[in-house]
């Protein structure tokens, strides 16, 4: 799973059906300390996650259908977790 | 899924049965600030409304086939949607 936050979001009209209804949002990734790494990730919403918000992005096909609970969805990325700390061993 | 710009069509001589009927678009991968990153690739069309200049989202690997009808086919990126808008929120410190 990506370590994430949320920065916007993506509208769109012409899709395919499984977006239909479902917010786009655009996470751009984190690395340990919370600093962006540069990436992004266009992940779906399982949990109601918004702005600015540190989430945590299940970057997996298989558990993103088995969220959505359709064996055909072509997704990939899907927001589960809203994070409120992480902490690090500290030497 | 990452967002892609739309910048050619390729037109195959010979192809598999199942993808005949599929368009097949160049497509260059984009920051999400819209800038280019990366080299282009060949995503087959899902939603077959796509065309040079458009922006779109595209996912990769196994799903890349089930964004598509029939799903079971032999593709490895596949253009989910056409994007009309990227919202960025507006940080914190600039509002």
């Amino acid at each position: 799973m990506l370590l994430g936050r949320i920065v916007g979001n993506v509208v769109s009209t012409i899709h395919h059906s499984i977006v239909e209804g479902r917010k786009l949002l655009l996470a751009e990734r984190l690395d340990q300390h919370g600093r962006p790494t540069g990436g992004y990730v266009i992940a779906f919403d399982a949990i109601g996650a918004g702005q600015g918000e540190t989430v945590l992005i299940l970057d997996e096909g298989n558990g993103a259908r088995q969220i959505l609970d359709d064996s055909n969805a072509p997704v990939r990325s899907i927001v589960v977790g809203i994070v409120d700390a992480v902490e690090l061993e500290t030497n | 899924m990452l967002l892609g710009r739309v910048i050619g069509t390729v037109v195959p001589a010979v192809l598999v049965d199942e993808l005949s009927a599929t368009p097949l678009l160049w497509v260059q991968p984009l920051t999400r600030d819209g800038k280019p990153e990366g080299d282009p690739l060949v995503c087959a069309d899902g939603t077959r409304m796509a065309g040079p200049g458009q922006i779109i989202y595209w996912v990769a690997s196994r799903e890349a086939a089930l964004a598509l009808d029939p799903w079971f086919v032999p593709v490895d990126d596949a253009i989910v949607g056409l994007v009309d808008d990227v919202r960025l929120y507006m940080p914190k410190e600039l509002r």
